[in-house]
């Protein structure tokens, strides 16, 4: 749930990134943490074992600017993508405004896309939300590498509600920012409305 | 949608800020913060400017939210107080009224007893204070007096964001 403070005037949002294991959720904060002007950002934090495997979450405080006189905030959180975290993943999905489902591109990992977009559903189910009621964009990552799916072939699979949905190379950036904006401005757009 | 929307109102932040700084003082801790639940900073008080306060609400958030999870598991409904001892500073984690995660950090010149007590007692005021503030919104809601300025936002309003 987003928070109004009438007080400060502040309204603050939270973003998850959901996917499979090792689609990119953590190296697209990181973008979105060296692109970001110093006084945007916070401090980006990410509690990740030895191996730089996200262990319960990343999380990057973002301040776009003001909309109205109130200051707009975004937290970006990461999930822990492998299957055997699925506990820390329903934590982080407690209070959520937004989501980016980021989608592993390759042939191989077709399997593990489905599998995280299920679990994606059930988990917010539990917390009394429904994906096709909530902000939500998908992006299709690792563009780059080859044995790719087409887009067509993901997109029939991952996106059958036809949410906005972007192509992206997290490591490079290309579409990182596009996936961000379009999640935000589907969240604004949600306050808008009042709920 | 799950939950209600938290809102926070000037007469409540200021009542909120007052009892924080009471319990500052009673408890001699060096900083108090109040966070949601869900990882946003509501109020701090005290030497806050030494701490990167954004971070600090969401680790403290994910803190209560894995004990959360491990209470669970053993069948309890939550752990309501966690308390992390250091070298020197200590951390006094609490929940206030099932919502509002109330963080005092405190040093030798206070002592673990003192700060459960003190806490114990501010709880109770910040609890009414909170439910005071539930029932407003909810009435507000109700009555359908549209405060919230992003009602009138456009498009473009949005788009500058990112500009």
């Amino acid at each position: 749930m987003s928070f109004i403070n009438y007080a400060s005037r502040e309204i603050n949002c939270k973003i998850v990134y959901y996917g499979p294991g090792l689609c990119g959720k953590t190296t697209n904060l990181q973008y979105i943490y060296q692109k970001t002007a110093p006084e945007a950002k916070g401090k980006m934090i990410s509690l990740a074992t030895e191996t730089e495997r996200t262990l319960f979450f990343d999380f990057l405080p973002l301040a776009l600017g003001e909309i109205r006189g109130f200051k707009t905030r975004f937290h970006l959180y990461t999930v822990p993508g492998q299957v055997f975290y699925d506990a820390s993943r329903k934590l982080i999905l407690k209070g959520v405004d937004g989501v980016v489902f980021v989608a592993d591109s390759q042939e191989e990992r077709m399997d593990a896309n489905v599998e995280s977009l299920d679990n994606l559903r059930i988990n917010l189910r539990e917390q009394g939300y429904d994906l096709d009621k909530l902000p939500y964009v998908v992006q299709y990552n690792k563009r780059d590498l080859p044995e790719v799916l087409s887009v067509d072939e993901l997109r029939r699979e991952l996106n059958p509600t036809g949410v906005p949905d972007f192509e992206a190379c997290a490591s490079t950036g290309e579409g990182v920012f596009e996936t961000l904006k379009a999640v935000a401005k589907l969240i604004l757009i949600d306050l808008k409305k009042g709920r | 949608m799950a939950g209600p929307q938290m809102v926070m109102y000037d007469e409540e932040f200021r009542q909120i800020n007052l009892a924080i700084e009471k319990l500052l003082r009673e408890a001699n801790a060096k900083v108090i913060f109040l966070v949601d639940k869900n990882g946003q900073l509501i109020s701090g008080c005290g030497e806050t400017e030494r701490f990167d306060t954004t971070s600090l609400a969401s680790l403290t958030a994910g803190n209560i939210a894995a004990t959360g999870g491990l209470a669970k598991l053993i069948g309890e409904k939550e752990f309501s107080i966690l308390f992390h001892e250091g070298e020197k500073d200590n951390l006094h984690i609490s929940i206030v009224g099932g919502r509002v995660i109330l963080v005092v950090l405190f040093d030798s010149r206070s002592s673990l007893g003192l700060v459960r007590l003190r806490v114990k007692k501010a709880s109770e005021e910040l609890t009414t204070i909170f439910d005071s503030l539930m029932r407003k919104a909810e009435e507000k809601e109700r009555s359908g007096i549209q405060e919230f300025p992003f009602a009138e936002i456009t498009d473009d309003d949005i788009d500058n964001l990112f500009s």
